[in-house]
């Protein structure tokens, strides 16, 4: 019988299968940061077993509080610092190469289609826009991939939503997922990988493809996955140019981790965009969705733009775009967090951060910061922000805050009206 | 291998979530240990005094879906460095299940009838659990009163609780 990309995964990692319906499987990569990590290295330190299984395929950053604002995210940053470096990880991101770890570590080349990823972090989905299997885990599976390079997962069930359709203008990644969500609900996906596919998914930039699997988490899904393909082979070119002959070559390679044509589901949806407005929450759950245009009563007193959801160059170029010669109403207070310093230095050399600032936003420096509330734009209570980040749970970006989950094209012309709105300025032809 | 015998404590509810047992405030801390003072410290229930009822108790029986909530491993955590390593009810939320095994702690269902006859007989005095692992035994005391109850385990459960849990199991096993 056909198989499913994740099941294409698992076959080629599996290394045990000890019962109760679990999988024993391989780690290629092993993400960490400053938030979850430290207990982990902690209670191995306890355990009397502070080692790595592999320093090359540990990867770390700092990124959710960074540069720390207390004793406590100090304690935090230095614990992982400290044992990245008695443990020669190289690949560890600290202040002026740090930013937002699901943004960052694709950037660096380090997921790639067919691989295994685990980080004690919800959003790890986001990595299997690479055609890889990524998941959050808690601290002992993170413990345990530290350690031994392996993780527990029980066999995985796949939920393939085909997304097909014509995108209006002024519709992104984001009003995508969010109808995914506002479709099959919070639990909707509980417990299973989600492929991706169909016209729409095959079209979208990996930027635009981590944005939809980022979300994949919101509806309940372990990760949301992709086909690699040439998209794929184009992004990652620099890095693999060296392992494969030409990219046609790496293209046949990374086929591979395509889903067969007969492959078993737990359920197929078939998701037509067509018609689809831009789109905002207004509860404190991510499935509760309406069209922007029904919002616009809604006062915004932030509009922050960033996060490993749409912090990425091609989701500020939109903004951007919608921002360039305006200003922001008086009321609102904008925020970009340019997610990587590398979209940072972009989005300099590209003028971005000058539309930005003229039209009075506050620039920071990459970092999760207001996205999970622990800085850089905590609401007071009764506040409002319409954001580009991926939970509107209550208090998540302060508490009695409320976070209207948006596209950076509606984040921006929310900014610019004082109040929830679609953007009628499209990014120029070629921007 | 831990222990698992012990006094018990009784909470008699259905449905204690992880906010119960640990307050997500506390989910910054760095340590394990750190957690000990706040276990189940939001937990309102008749007769039950937190940092109180479970001093000196080693062993909790409570009723059905215990461990619902968010997936946080900070609640058998908190479980565990306050000595009590078996948690028994009607049913459990799976991960906090799973949590407790990779903790190398005992999570263990018995029937709704068994429960309700535990807490019938034992709840409200003073009850020590004697629990005989390589039989899979539960023996409940109090006073004279004994009750003997057999319980299930998968191999793999009872290899994680063997090895001590999924750390240690992973590093003797991969
Ligand atoms: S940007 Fe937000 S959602 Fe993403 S990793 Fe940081 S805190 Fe989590």
């Amino acid at each position: 019988m056909g198989r499913t990309i994740v099941e294409k995964i698992f076959d080629r990692h599996r290394i045990d299968t000890p019962g109760g319906d679990m999988h024993v499987i391989r780690l290629d990569v092993v993400a960490c940061h400053e938030i979850t990590t430290p207990i982990a290295i902690n209670d191995l330190v306890a355990r009397g077993k502070d080692r790595v299984f592999d320093p090359d395929r540990i990867k770390a950053v700092i990124d959710h509080v960074t540069p720390a604002k207390d004793s406590k995210t100090a304690t935090q940053g230095k614990i992982l610092r400290d044992w990245a470096r008695r443990h020669n990880i190289r690949d560890f991101f600290d202040i002026g190469h740090n930013g937002v770890c699901h943004a960052l570590f694709p950037e660096k080349g380090f997921i790639r289609p067919g691989y295994t990823a685990i980080m004690g972090d919800s959003h790890t989905c986001t990595y299997g826009a690479f055609g890889a299997f990524a998941a959050g885990v808690g601290t002992t599976d993170l413990e345990v991939g530290i350690l031994k390079g392996v993780c527990a997962f029980r066999t995985p069930e796949t939920l393939r939503i085909d997304i097909a359709g014509d995108l209006a203008p002024g519709v992104y990644a984001k009003d995508v997922i969010l109808s995914v969500i506002a479709r099959i609900g919070v639990n909707g996906a509980t417990n299973k990988v989600i492929e991706f596919g169909g016209p729409v998914v095959a079209a979208m930039s990996m930027e635009e493809r981590m944005t939809l699997c980022n979300m994949a988490i919101e509806a309940g899904g372990t990760c949301g996955i992709c086909a690699p393909d040439a998209i794929t082979v184009d992004y990652l070119w620099e890095f693999i140019q060296n392992d494969y002959p030409d990219k046609a070559a790496a293209r046949a390679a990374f086929a591979e981790y395509g889903p067969d044509n007969d492959a078993h589901y737990a359920d197929v949806i078939h998701h037509d965009v067509s018609g689809l407005e831009p789109l905002t929450t207004f509860g404190h759950k991510p499935d509760q969705v309406k069209p922007v245009r029904e919002m616009t009563h809604q006062k915004v007193d932030q509009v922050y733009i960033g996060s490993c959801t749409n912090g990425r160059i091609e989701d500020l170029r939109v903004a951007a775009a919608v921002l360039k010669e305006r200003t922001i109403a008086p009321a609102v207070r904008g925020i970009v967090s340019p997610a990587t310093p590398k979209i940072y230095r972009q989005a300099l050399q590209e003028g971005l951060i000058e539309i930005f600032m003229r039209a009075g936003f506050c620039v920071t420096n990459p970092t999760c910061g207001a996205c999970l509330g622990m800085s850089n734009g905590v609401l007071a209570e009764g506040e409002v922000c319409a954001a580009t980040t991926n939970r509107n749970f209550n208090g998540r970006m302060g508490i009695g805050g409320m976070v209207h989950l948006v596209s950076p094209a509606t984040a921006a012309a929310s900014a610019i009206a004082g109040h929830l709105a679609p953007s009628n300025r499209q990014p120029e032809q070629g921007a | 291998m831990k222990t698992f015998s012990g006094n018990v404590l009784f909470l008699d509810r259905s449905d204690i979530n992880t906010d119960e047992i640990i307050p997500a405030k506390y989910l910054t801390e760095i340590t394990k240990k750190a957690l000990g003072p706040h276990l189940l410290e939001d937990l309102c229930l008749e007769g039950f005094t937190p940092g109180k009822s479970t001093r000196d108790k080693q062993v909790v029986v409570s009723r059905s879906n215990f461990g619902c909530g968010s997936s946080r491993e900070h609640a058998p955590w908190a479980f565990e460095v306050n000595g009590i390593h078996v948690v028994i009810a009607e049913s459990f939320a799976r991960i906090f299940r799973q949590n407790m095994f990779n903790g190398g702690m005992l999570a263990v269902e018995l029937l709704p009838d068994t429960i309700a006859d535990l807490f019938n007989r034992f709840a409200g005095r003073r009850t020590r659990l004697e629990t005989d692992f390589a039989r899979s035994i539960f023996t409940f005391t109090a006073d004279d009163e004994v009750l003997t109850v057999p319980f299930e385990l998968s191999d793999f459960d009872r290899a994680l609780v063997e090895a001590g849990g999924w750390v240690e199991y992973a590093d003797a096993n991969y």
